[in-house]
């Protein structure tokens, strides 16, 4: 139960925030936090507190899979650092590139493959695979 | 008569082999402990030997997780039965359900997904140990949340004692 007092903020913060499904769950030393946000900035206020409470995340401590709320034709913004980012053939870096998106465009989401991969189609029509922590939902 | 002896010499000759290529209980424990640590679940496990005698002790989250502990200590080479199964089993987590995070294995495709996301942020090494994947390097602080963003996504722990932040 230490670990939860130690995240209780953030833990009363994804609450409050109404996140979907949130699950808490203390396991060899780790507080796994699961769920989905209901929206970007949500999101990214329960990583702040994460970094707040536990200086540079290193800690090790807490697995936080939370994900943001987005249904197919959702709009996303590409979150890259400055760089394009690379829409693929296949969900995978190995897949072909198949178009770019650049830093700051909105594309449309058509549906979330997986985890690590979302499908997408870019303004000029071009639609594959980019990587999902890159794309964030507005 | 003949069968007496051959059998007593074949005995005598067994014992011999056996006896001089009996592991030691410090290789017992290591080889032990490299087996209970195949699985995240069992890595936490405490091993003693004693004259090949092995005694687990510590917490597991369930009883099938001490079991298969114990049969697993008990699978390995040189060890005597019985095991002594010491093992404690946690108090069930008030919270439920499960998350899906706590299945974490990591396996060539979370390995994948890690130096997907990671492989556009500059100034940092990726390897892995059994389950952890070790990032070192300097990064800027936005980047250092999304690289812990893109290990959660991938539901892999991390260690990032050797991450500097960049001056």
């Amino acid at each position: 139960m230490a670990l939860q007092d130690k995240y209780a903020q953030l833990l009363s913060a994804a609450q409050t925030h109404g996140v979907e499904n949130l699950s808490v769950a203390e396991q060899n030393g780790v507080l796994h936090v699961s769920g989905t946000a209901k929206s970007t900035a949500d999101y990214d206020a329960l990583w702040a507190l994460y970094s707040q409470i536990d200086p540079n995340m290193a800690s090790g401590d807490l697995m936080m899979n939370i994900d943001v709320k987005a249904a197919a034709g959702a709009q996303l913004k590409v979150t890259t650092d400055s760089t394009n980012l690379n829409i693929r053939s296949t969900p995978s870096t190995e897949g072909e590139i198949v178009g770019k998106a650049a830093h700051n465009e909105i594309v449309t989401l058509i549906e979330k493959t997986d985890d690590s991969w979302w499908k997408v189609k870019t303004t000029q029509g071009e639609e594959g695979y980019a990587y999902a922590q890159y794309l964030s939902p507005i | 008569m003949k069968l007496t002896h051959i059998t007593l010499a074949t005995a005598l000759f067994a014992t011999a082999v056996f006896t001089s290529c009996k592991p030691k209980d410090s290789e017992i424990k290591a080889n032990v402990e490299t087996a209970l640590k195949a699985d995240m679940q069992m890595a936490s496990t405490m091993v003693d030997v004693n004259d090949g005698k092995v005694t687990l002790s510590g917490e597991c989250m369930d009883e099938a997780c001490k079991a298969k502990c114990e049969s697993t200590a008990a699978g390995v080479k040189g060890v005597k039965p019985p095991v002594i199964n010491n093992l404690t089993v946690a108090a069930p987590m008030v919270t439920e359900p499960a998350p899906a995070s706590t299945t974490t294995m990591l396996d060539d495709a979370a390995k994948q997904a890690v130096n997907d996301g990671l492989k556009d942020i500059k100034g940092i090494t990726v390897d892995f140990t059994a389950d952890k994947a070790v990032i070192k390097g300097e990064v800027t602080a936005a980047n250092r949340m999304k690289i812990m963003q893109i290990l959660a996504s991938a539901k892999v722990q991390s260690d990032v004692s050797g991450l500097m932040e960049k001056k």
